[in-house]
């Protein structure tokens, strides 16, 4: 008897053993930056030229000074319309999209292949992305060219708040509608076809199948598209900031928040940084809760 | 075992280095790799073709003797060079012997921060005398001279800037492609205007971007970017202002920046701005001269000296404190900024325009010379009228963050995107985010 007890902890053993990877893994790259992300935002800690100032510690004079500049709102506010500008049309043609590859009544051709190619848009390096939209709509770039071409005249694309949101917006779109769908599709085939039959039986149209059983049974996927949209949109940085060569114009109306967190650790001011990083801490984990409470409450 | 026998043996001749004097070591028996930082291949090529010895392995590496070259260069824009080049140097005194910066470049918007630190080495040490560089030009010596009047740097070029303008447009509009002729509808600002309209009448733009003209008006200022740690705007750079705001209302230029491909454009003949503001290195290296139906490739360029002598750019070579080739340092800053025969070389292959009175004062009479990019004509005499010109006293540490963010800002304010008060606005912020130290400028009176 003793034996075989012994052998059980001796199982025991492994099970930590195949944690160990992952612990270490997190605690050296996420855990430990984490924690040190928050012991810096209380230090004045930068570098002016060559002459390294501080770390002095200077308790939340870092968060006063970002939430009182009157800076983090408008930032804010940017990084939210271009995810929304995105992301509804994102969600609005992913779901269709969707439909259509799951439905097996369109017996559509060579969906694979189609399947492959709207996800590709994600496979190019977004500042790659962003340098070929920088130069297609420069002021002399080749849309302009067609624009006078046909008539219509010059638009400055870079120099109109509105237009540079919505190419922002349209590159995010373009690039993460694939995933979407994919997701979206995965969630949609996961639904018992017998529902299908027994509506169709009952005289439903593909309308009212589509709203009242594909759209409830895909809430959790839903919730998922959408918590892990808000929190890349939140983080949205390398397409504004290629497009707009890191200024964020006209007057940073395209400055979304990681771009000014990149400012002051251009500067190596971790102090500012990392309280901003604190920050955009909460607001990721507090905006993830609204989301999850606002579509989970529907659910009877 | 081994590791601990070769430390011993690298210590012993890191001592041994500190205690021979540097000039008396020789050079095999310092570093093995020489580390140059760069933010363009400008300098490279240049000791590429004339340093002696000088093997290319790649366009980042070479070879002289059985020294290891590396260029590390990392772009100029948004300090990022300067960045970089504060990391490596702050990490100097821990760096391995193989990966200390042995050598660093330096442009003149940021010099003072380093030639006023202890990171680059007086010349006298490397042992260079005043009498190698008594034929350099004193502004360039100015400019790398610390507080307390030592000499830290030097340069193979100098940079006395002059109007650039295109032959066919001077031609078409203004008649004639002649110096003289175009000198006169430049002479001064007011006509500088006059010409601008005249310009857009014919179709024309008069400069490629409101922000070709702001070098002019940046170097002719009375007062330094920071004062007493505040941001200082100057009357001239307020001149600058009022004027780029006029032509790009009047539709004279656009907002588009420098560097951009907007602004490159005007390089080819279907770009269709008349002229662009710069030195030497400008039209030779950096105005698509090389490419194949671009406007230099077919000479059609000129130069005339424009409404205001000022210069632009050059790059520096500075020794970095703690380098282990000081030998090789010292060698290439002398064979690459002293030598008459070098400097003549760079001058006719590279046309730049030099670091040596003697050798430019030749080429100025020498009527065999000329700028194929210029469609022949020998600039030298009009770079030599404004080189004694140029005054150094109002620069400052924060040149290069405050130029650009300044820049920047008021294209916002000339496209009518924000008012001038909300452009000063935004200027404060993006330099105060680059320099946490500075507090912000007052708002000038914009009329």
């Amino acid at each position: 008897m003793k034996h075989k007890k012994s052998k059980v902890v001796s199982y025991n053993k492994w099970g930590y053993i195949f944690l160990l990877p992952f612990t270490i893994v997190y605690v050296v790259f996420s855990l430990i930056p984490l924690v040190s992300t928050v012991y810096n935002s209380f230090f004045e800690n930068y570098r002016s030229g060559l002459t390294q100032i501080g770390p002095n510690f200077v308790g939340l004079a870092n968060f006063q000074t970002l939430l009182t500049n009157g800076e983090l709102l408008p930032y804010f506010g940017n990084t939210m319309i271009m995810w929304v500008m995105g992301f509804i049309p994102q969600i609005l043609l992913s779901l269709l999209l969707g439909a259509w590859f799951s439905d097996p009544q369109l017996r559509l051709k060579a969906a694979g292949f189609f399947k492959s190619v709207i996800y590709l848009p994600n496979l190019i390096m977004a500042s790659a992305f962003a340098m070929l939209f920088f130069t297609l709509f420069a002021d002399t770039g080749p849309i302009n060219s067609i624009l006078i071409n046909i008539g219509i005249g010059q638009f400055r694309f870079m120099s109109h708040a509105w237009s540079v949101r919505g190419l922002v917006a349209f590159m995010n779109l373009l690039m993460w509608f694939g995933n979407t769908t994919i997701l979206l599709m995965a969630g949609m085939l996961g639904i018992d076809t017998s529902l299908f039959e027994a509506a169709q039986v009952d005289g439903a149209t593909s309308t009212d199948v589509f709203f009242k059983i594909t759209l409830p049974l895909l809430r959790p996927i839903l919730i998922y598209v959408m918590i892990t949209s808000l929190v890349g949109g939140l983080q949205m940085f390398d397409v504004p900031q290629i497009l707009t060569n890191g200024t964020g114009d006209p007057m940073r109306t395209s400055m979304t928040l990681i771009m000014y967190l990149n400012k002051h650790l251009f500067s190596k001011n971790f102090g500012l940084a990392g309280a901003l990083s604190v920050l955009m801490f909460f607001i990721t984990g507090i905006l993830s809760l609204i989301v999850f409470k606002v579509t989970n409450t529907k659910v009877e | 075992m081994k590791r601990k026998a070769l430390s011993m043996i690298l210590a012993t001749a890191m001592v041994a280095a500190t205690i021979v004097p540097a000039t008396a070591v020789n050079a095999e028996e310092e570093g093995k790799v020489l580390n140059i930082y760069c933010w363009n291949d400008e300098f490279t090529t240049r000791v590429q073709d004339c340093y002696p010895g000088y093997e290319v392995v790649d366009a980042t590496h070479g070879k002289i003797g059985d020294v290891d070259v590396v260029w590390n260069s990392t772009p100029n824009q948004d300090n990022a060079y300067q960045n970089a080049l504060d990391t490596a140097l702050l990490g100097q005194a821990d760096a391995a012997a193989d990966d200390k910066v042995d050598m660093f470049l330096i442009e003149a918007d940021y010099a003072l921060k380093y030639i006023d630190s202890e990171y680059a080495m007086p010349i006298a040490d490397l042992g260079i005398t005043d009498d190698d560089t008594a034929s350099q030009f004193q502004y360039t010596k100015d400019i790398v001279t610390d507080a307390n009047g030592v000499l830290k740097g030097l340069s193979w070029q100098a940079c006395p800037s002059v109007l650039i303008y295109r032959r066919d447009i001077a031609t078409e509009v203004l008649g004639s492609d002649d110096p003289e002729t175009v000198q006169a509808a430049v002479s001064d600002w007011d006509t500088f205007m006059a010409t601008a309209a005249q310009m857009k009448e014919a179709g024309y733009q008069m400069t490629a971007s409101c922000d070709d003209p702001f070098r002019v008006f940046s170097n002719n200022v009375t007062s330094k970017w920071v004062e007493d740690g505040k941001i200082n705007i100057d009357e001239n750079i307020m001149n600058w202002v009022k004027m780029a705001k006029e032509m790009v209302d009047n539709g004279y230029t656009t907002t588009a920046g420098l560097w951009s491909d907007d602004w490159s454009k005007g390089f080819y003949p279907d770009g269709n701005a008349f002229c662009y503001f710069g030195p030497a290195w400008l039209f030779d290296f950096s105005m698509a001269a090389d490419t194949e139906g671009s406007i230099g490739y077919d000479g059609g360029w000129a130069v005339t000296e424009g409404p205001q002598p000022f210069f632009w750019g050059g790059t520096w070579i500075c020794g970095a404190a703690g380098t282990d080739n000081p030998t090789l340092v010292a060698d290439i800053m002398k064979t690459m900024t002293c030598n008459a025969d070098v400097m003549t070389t760079i001058a006719t292959e590279k046309n730049d325009f030099v670091n040596n009175q003697g050798v430019m004062e030749g080429l100025a009479e020498d009527e065999n010379f000329g700028d194929a990019i210029l469609g022949g004509q020998n600039p030298i005499s009009m770079f030599l009228a404004g080189v004694g010109t140029i005054d150094m006293s109002n620069i400052s540490n924060y040149d290069q963050g405050c130029n650009e963010a300044f820049q920047n800002a008021m294209h916002n304010y000339f496209d009518g995107n924000a008012t001038f008060e909300e452009a000063i606005d935004l200027f404060n912020k993006a330099v105060i985010e680059k320099y946490p130290e500075l507090s912000p400028a007052d708002v000038p009176a914009a009329e």
